[in-house]
Formats: structure tokens, C-alpha cells, sequence
């Protein structure tokens, strides 16, 4: 009888632990259901190292701006090919209150500074070297792309490449809204 | 003759000791040793077992590094600097990841002293149950009189 609660204990934080590990490792969908049902939530925000430069940036730097925040990284090969796109998106929108964000993931930094200058690629580059900010995006596979309004609100999603299509649907009525 | 021999023999040893001195000061560092240590950090399974494009980023960057002369500790250390502390295969001594180590010696522990517990109620005088006869007292070993004539009547009875 003395020897029950103890069993009881150890097994229940056991079992506890094994639920916690699980459920950590859960895929969260809240972002795209959001989305998907119009509503608009904020978009997460960390301070990570630039890519191309000594010095810190975030998110948050760019309120005020529709900003298309693109997760990548150089060895992934979809994402690449869309970069030249990107760039042309950020030089059509820059003077319309837009710009692009990439956000490099789990890359060598030397690969990807190759990738942005072979694109020449004028938009800033954040490094998330772990993956802890995609992870907040519930990122699954690369690229994705999320579009932030110009309150910090992440108004679109596009889980794989984006396409001219798409960007041409998004951007513009967001462009439009007022700060 | 004493001396000059004794000088030859310390400069074979010198020779014999220097390299092996050399090389266990700074392993040289080999693909196969690294990639059982390190994770290919976007599949979540050890390097050695992934192929993905992150891995092979990840290899090619090792190889770099060891035709660069460096060791084993500064080749991981550089992996940490690219893809943070997840690309080692060992669990970090934080977060959640202290689980790995605490739950193995919990379990340890627990098993320890479940055995010692058990082991203890085994040994233990078994506590007299209601309406169980009272246990006999110890009786003092026969001299050896009594166990001469203990034995004879046992015969007696035998016949």
C-alpha cells in the first residue's frame, strides 16, 4: 500500500511527459485557419542577425509596411528559384509602402550571400540559423511565404512557391489599405 | 659507450613517442566520425542516415572544413555557429532537453529503490495475521546427552 502512490506518481509524470513531448511536436494549422477564414492575426516577431551585415533587424522594423516575408534557404531548391521573382516583386512595390523580407533558415550564411548577389537581390535577409522563428510560422516545407499587413497582422499565406498569379491577387488591395 | 648508446635509445623513443604525442593532441578529424555525432537539422535523423539537400549542405560544409586541417570540436563548433546547438545529435543541458538526462537516472533511482524496498518487505519478519497460532519461541540447541538418547529412541522406534 506504501508503495502505490509513488507508482502512481512516477507513472502519471511519466505518461505526462511522453503527452508533452508528443503534443510539442504537434503540426499548429491556427495561422493558415485564421487566414483562411478572413480573420487576421499578428504576426510573431523576433530579433535575428541580418544575413549580409553585422547588427540585428526584426519584423518589427518594417511596421507600417506590407511586407512579404519569405522564409528560403540555398540549398533548397524551389526556393531559389523564386528569388529572382521576389526581387522583381520588391522593386515594384518599394514605392508603394511594400518591400520583401527573407528570412534565410538553417543555411551556411557563406551559401546564401552567394545566392543574394548572384540575384542580386536588394531586399534585406534576416537569419533564423535554427529555425526557431519558422517555427513560430508553423513552417513544414520550403519556401513559404506570408504577406503582413501594415499593422503587424499577417494577411496571406502561401505554403510552397509563390507565383506571379498570386502575388499579383495579394499584394494590391493590401497596398491600398491605409496604416 | 654507456652514454651514446643510452642517447641512441632516447632518440628512437623520441621518434616512436612524437607522432603519437602529435595526434592525440588534435585528432584528425574524418567524415564518418562527425557525421554519427551531428543531425541533419531539418529531418531530424542523424547525418549519416540523410540524404536531403540540408544534408548534403551539411557534409559538404564538414569536408570543407576538414580539408581546412580543422579538428573534430572545431568543426562542431562551426556546425553550432551555422545551424545552432539542434545540429548535435546530443541533447543540450536545457529546456526540455534535460528530460534525456533526468528521466534515465529517475528511472534508475526509482528501480533501485523499488528493489531495495522489496528486497526489505522479503527479509522482514512476516507480521502475524488475526487468529494465526502464536509462533513456537526458539528452543536452545540438545546437549549432548539428550542427543544421544534422543537418537536411541528414534532407533527403537525404527525397529
Amino acid at each position: 500500500m506504501r508503495l502505490y502512490w509513488p507508482v502512481v506518481i512516477a507513472a502519471t509524470a511519466l505518461v505526462g511527459l511522453l503527452a508533452y513531448g508528443v503534443a510539442a511536436k504537434q503540426t499548429d494549422t491556427s495561422i493558415d485557419q485564421a487566414v483562411a477564414s478572413g480573420e487576421r492575426i499578428d504576426a510573431p516577431e523576433a530579433t535575428l542577425p541580418l544575413l549580409d551585415a553585422s547588427g540585428k533587424g526584426s519584423l518589427a522594423d518594417h511596421r507600417g509596411k506590407v511586407v512579404v516575408l519569405n522564409f528560403w534557404a540555398s540549398w533548397c531548391g524551389p526556393c531559389v528559384k523564386e528569388l529572382p521573382l521576389l526581387e522583381r516583386t520588391q522593386e515594384k512595390i518599394r514605392d508603394q509602402g511594400g518591400m520583401v523580407l527573407g528570412v534565410d533558415y538553417k543555411d551556411v550564411r557563406e551559401n546564401a550571400q552567394e545566392f543574394v548577389t548572384r540575384f542580386n537581390l536588394s531586399y534585406p535577409h534576416l537569419r533564423d540559423r535554427d529555425g526557431a522563428y519558422a517555427e513560430k510560422y508553423d513552417s513544414r516545407a520550403f519556401p513559404e511565404t506570408f504577406v503582413i499587413d501594415r499593422q503587424g497582422k499577417i494577411a496571406a499565406v502561401r505554403r510552397g512557391p509563390v507565383t506571379r498569379e498570386w502575388l499579383d491577387a495579394t499584394l494590391p488591395p493590401l497596398l491600398e489599405e491605409k496604416t | 659507450m654507456l652514454p651514446r648508446a643510452l642517447a641512441v635509445l632516447l632518440l628512437a623513443l623520441a621518434v616512436l613517442v612524437a607522432p603519437a604525442g602529435a595526434s592525440a593532441a588534435t585528432p584528425r578529424a574524418s567524415l564518418p566520425d562527425i557525421e554519427d555525432e551531428v543531425m541533419c537539422v531539418e529531418c531530424g535523423t542523424a547525418l549519416f542516415v540523410s540524404d536531403s539537400p540540408v544534408a548534403r549542405q551539411e557534409r559538404a560544409l564538414i569536408r570543407r572544413l576538414i580539408a581546412q586541417g580543422k579538428t573534430k570540436g572545431q568543426i562542431k563548433d562551426a556546425l553550432v555557429a551555422e545551424y545552432g546547438t539542434g545540429v548535435l545529435a546530443t541533447p543540450q543541458r536545457s529546456g526540455f532537453d534535460w528530460s534525456a538526462y533526468l528521466v534515465p537516472v529517475l528511472l534508475v533511482v526509482l528501480a533501485v529503490g523499488g528493489v531495495a524496498f522489496a528486497a526489505w518487505r522479503w527479509r522482514r519478519p512476516r507480521d502475524q495475521e488475526p487468529g494465526e497460532p502464536e509462533p513456537e519461541p526458539e528452543q536452545p540447541p540438545l546437549d549432548p546427552e539428550e542427543s544421544r538418547r534422543l537418537d536411541a529412541e528414534l532407533a527403537a522406534f525404527d525397529k
